[in-house]
């Protein structure tokens, strides 16, 4: 999150979709740790494994990462509804 | 359960796509796109002063409180100097409880200087995507059709705004931080100077008064020294005398 696009290959996509299930899963079970850790755990996949795109690369992403330092407060809102993302400008 | 990942995503999407419906015509969006683009890049780089000022202001009341902690460890020493053991306990139990908040607010504020390195490398980001998407606009307007050209900007603009959201969420999230430390530190220090703090530790009163007065009383102590040795031998101890007589 806020760190730009990364490319992933299909094999990063198939652990980062394992380690997004590790992550729900601590939410389910209220550790906060087990998401942070999993958080960080995804965060660094995408670094280390990704292909840094370049700034003049105007593709959508297929996935966004979450913050590391999501709280599981925040990270259950965000399982709930859509408090948590602040509406974007919508034009009149 | 779906997994974090793919509901965040799911959810900038949604809001961005929601706000892009709203232009029709292609080269209305590409007009409206870049511009929309400039103003929330000004709220990214606005965003991240907020967050550079807060951390300032931040930093003042971390340097107040470690001078609290200094204040307390001298009182601590005058208060034994005095043979109060039972003030610079006081003194002693005060420091350890700012210390302890002391060092949590600065370990989260080091998180955010961290976090904040990487705000400013996404707004660097963020200025490289839209100057590339001025540049491509142009391009398409001269060489697709209506359709296509519709098809090619939504998806940079797509790009882009996926970006701007998801830097502007960092963002958001720095400043809040920021202000929960700000508050937090205001609060200690606003309980430690006014005395509230003696309600959780002890049930004496007047402590800082006490302790202050030691202090001073220490300073005219030592004042005294100071002056009696100027002076010369005036301050010869009693003891001798009492040698002199046996």
């Amino acid at each position: 999150m806020g760190e730009g696009q990364f490319l992933a290959d299909d094999a990063l996509r198939v652990r980062l979709d394992e380690l997004d299930d590790e992550v729900a899963r601590a939410v389910e079970a209220g550790d906060e740790r087990g998401l942070w850790s999993g958080l960080q755990a995804l965060a660094d996949a995408v670094r280390e494994g990704g292909e840094k795109l370049s700034d003049e690369d105007l593709r959508p992403s297929d996935a966004i990462i979450p913050p590391e330092d999501l709280s599981l407060d925040e990270a259950r809102e965000l399982l709930a509804d859509e408090g948590f993302i602040p509406d974007l400008p919508i034009p009149s | 359960m779906p997994g974090l990942m793919g509901r965040l995503t799911l959810i900038i999407k949604a809001k961005f796509s929601k706000a892009l419906d709203k232009a029709e015509n292609p080269n209305e969006t590409l007009d409206y796109s870049y511009e929309e683009q400039l103003r929330q890049l000004q709220n990214v780089k606005r965003g991240i002063a907020d967050v550079t000022t807060a951390k300032k202001r931040l930093e003042i009341q971390y340097t107040g409180m470690q001078q609290q902690v200094d204040k307390l460890d001298g009182q601590a020493r005058d208060a034994l100097k005095a043979n109060r053991e039972d003030l610079a306990r006081e003194a002693l139990t005060r420091k350890a409880a700012v210390q302890a908040q002391l060092e949590g607010i600065m370990q989260q504020g080091q998180q955010l200087e961290a976090q904040q390195q990487k705000l400013t490398e996404g707004e660097r980001t963020l200025s490289a995507k839209v100057e590339a998407f001025r540049t491509q606009k142009e391009v398409i307007k001269a060489q697709y059709s209506a359709a296509e050209a519709q098809v090619r900007i939504g998806e940079a603009a797509t790009g882009i705004g996926e970006q701007m959201a998801d830097v502007g969420l960092a963002v958001q999230r720095a400043k809040d931080k920021t202000e929960q430390l700000q508050a937090r530190a205001s609060a200690i220090d606003e309980l430690t100077t006014s005395g509230a703090l003696d309600d959780l530790t002890s049930s004496s009163d007047d402590i800082d008064r006490q302790l202050s007065q030691i202090s001073q009383g220490g300073q005219v102590d030592d004042e005294l020294a100071k002056m009696k040795a100027e002076l010369g031998k005036g301050e010869a101890p009693p003891q001798q005398i009492e040698g002199e007589k046996t």
